[in-house]
């Protein structure tokens, strides 16, 4: 049975919540929407319903959030509830219905994300914690560990530059966009780690190849899908 | 949280109005803002959903009824956060006397009343300070709604509380929505220390009332400007 991390959702009972969630959690680069898509296939390949949802893609307020991003216009607190509104948005209108048919709903990153960039840029645990006890607790969580300087090949790779926000040059690490994404990421890594204790995540090696990491998240996720069977 | 006063150590101060629509609390701070500014005081003046960035995406929100109860709270908190961060809080900082029309406790109302966990809404907020007074001005439920249904024949959907099924008429939804709404507030007359002001009064026999506890309550004087301007 599904329980929420805190106050829940008004209108919204746990136990009609009959799906399962999935929440995915790492860095980009980290290869976290490939094995996304992947797990997606694989789901739909054994013929279940399958959702994905992911951050900044809610109809409510996902254009003002890439605008105030573009701009860094906005104060740290109403970046965060700017997003914790989008998170809201899809969780109401995307995640429960989903849910309640009975599907299986795919984050591609989930609260964790929202907490730990708030957390090291000084915001309160205790607020956050409580602000996102409105969402669900997931039937597994898995987190793509992948060293610092593999996100940064990975990145280059990709897309050949740095993103402003995920080197957190907004916090001032360091005038060198390198160092500073190396510093930022770091940071992010300790933040999921304290929060593996308190969520108890699956720590994936990100480090591995594409295949070998889709057949461990199959592996993982396997059991869960049984259970509903039971 | 609730219940437990966060006081502030900022050189500002901080003063609210709160009261249903219709309670005729925008002329009474309105007027405070005229006494004090005149009174050559350093006062600024903020209102309840007015963050031009955030603007936009609570219009479509309401415009596209895409808002449900937790959504609703989350965005005027993102709107009043902007807000705070931007212009409340440095201004306390800088020696203000701020001036809010309506702040986190027409919040607390609302979202309370359509459903979200008190002390989830009441957490929501808690990075906000506490006013150091927070008029009330309360008003016999009739005689607001008399003013606002008199004045304006057009209730738009979530200012009617249409999103809480309690009437498929806008006029008689508004009706019980404000009822509601103005029960949470009585509650927290006490809760929250409110200055209740009794709003069927002359708006001059009011103010006068409302000048009186902002003397005793303020040292005025310490708000004039120091600078020429």
């Amino acid at each position: 049975m599904k329980r929420f991390y805190g106050r829940g959702l008004p209108g919204v009972a746990s136990r009609d919540l009959s799906g399962k969630l999935i929440a995915l959690e790492g860095a980009d680069g980290s290869g976290r929407s490939t094995q996304a898509e992947l797990l997606t296939a694989w789901l739909e390949r054994k013929g279940f319903a399958t959702v994905n949802v992911g951050l900044n893609r809610s109809t409510l307020v996902s254009k003002e959030l890439s605008r105030a991003k573009q701009g860094n216009v906005l104060s740290q607190r109403t970046l965060s509830l700017f997003y914790a509104t989008d998170f809201a948005d899809q969780l109401e209108n995307r995640i429960v219905p989903a849910l309640k048919a009975g599907f299986v709903v795919l984050a591609d990153r989930y609260i964790y994300t929202l907490i730990a960039r708030d957390a090291v840029r000084g915001g309160d645990r205790a607020w956050l914690e409580s602000l996102y006890g409105i969402a669900i607790v997931p039937d597994i969580v898995f987190y793509l560990r992948v060293s610092p300087r593999q996100l940064v090949e990975r990145n280059f790779q990709k897309h050949a530059t740095l993103d402003y926000w995920e080197s957190g040059m907004d916090l001032g690490l360091s005038r060198d966009m390198f160092q500073s994404f190396l510093k930022y990421q770091g940071l992010i890594q300790a933040e999921f780690e304290r929060m593996q204790k308190a969520y108890g995540f699956d720590i994936l090696n990100g480090n591995r190849s594409i295949r070998a990491i889709s057949k461990d998240l199959q592996a993982r996720v396997e059991p869960i899908l049984e259970r509903r069977a039971a | 949280m609730a219940g437990q006063r966060r006081g502030h150590a900022y050189p500002g101060r901080l003063i609210a109005v709160e009261g249903l629509d219709g309670s005729g609390k925008s002329t009474q701070i309105y007027l405070v803002k005229r006494w004090l500014e005149l009174q050559n005081l350093k006062v600024f003046f903020t209102e309840w959903n007015s963050s031009v960035i955030v603007k936009n995406a609570t219009k479509r929100g309401k415009k596209r009824q895409l808002l449900t109860p937790t959504t609703f709270s989350l965005i005027h908190c993102t709107d009043f956060a902007d807000r705070y961060e931007h212009q409340v809080l440095p201004l306390l900082q800088a020696g203000y006397i701020v001036l809010a029309d309506r702040y986190v406790f027409t919040a607390f109302a609302r979202d309370i009343v359509r459903g979200c966990d008190r002390e989830w809404v009441h957490n929501l907020y808690s990075f906000a300070v506490e006013p150091d007074i927070t008029f009330f001005f309360k008003v016999p439920l009739d005689t607001a709604l008399g003013r606002i249904l008199g004045g304006r024949p057009s209730l738009k959907y979530f200012e009617a509380g249409m999103d809480l099924g309690l009437s498929p008429d806008p006029y008689e939804s508004f009706r019980l929505f404000q009822k509601r709404i103005n029960d949470v507030y009585l509650k927290m007359v006490r809760e929250f220390g409110f200055v209740a002001v009794d709003a069927s009064q002359a708006s001059e026999v009011q103010q006068e009332q409302v000048r009186a506890i902002i003397t005793e309550r303020i040292d005025l004087p310490g708000f004039r400007w120091h600078t020429r301007r």
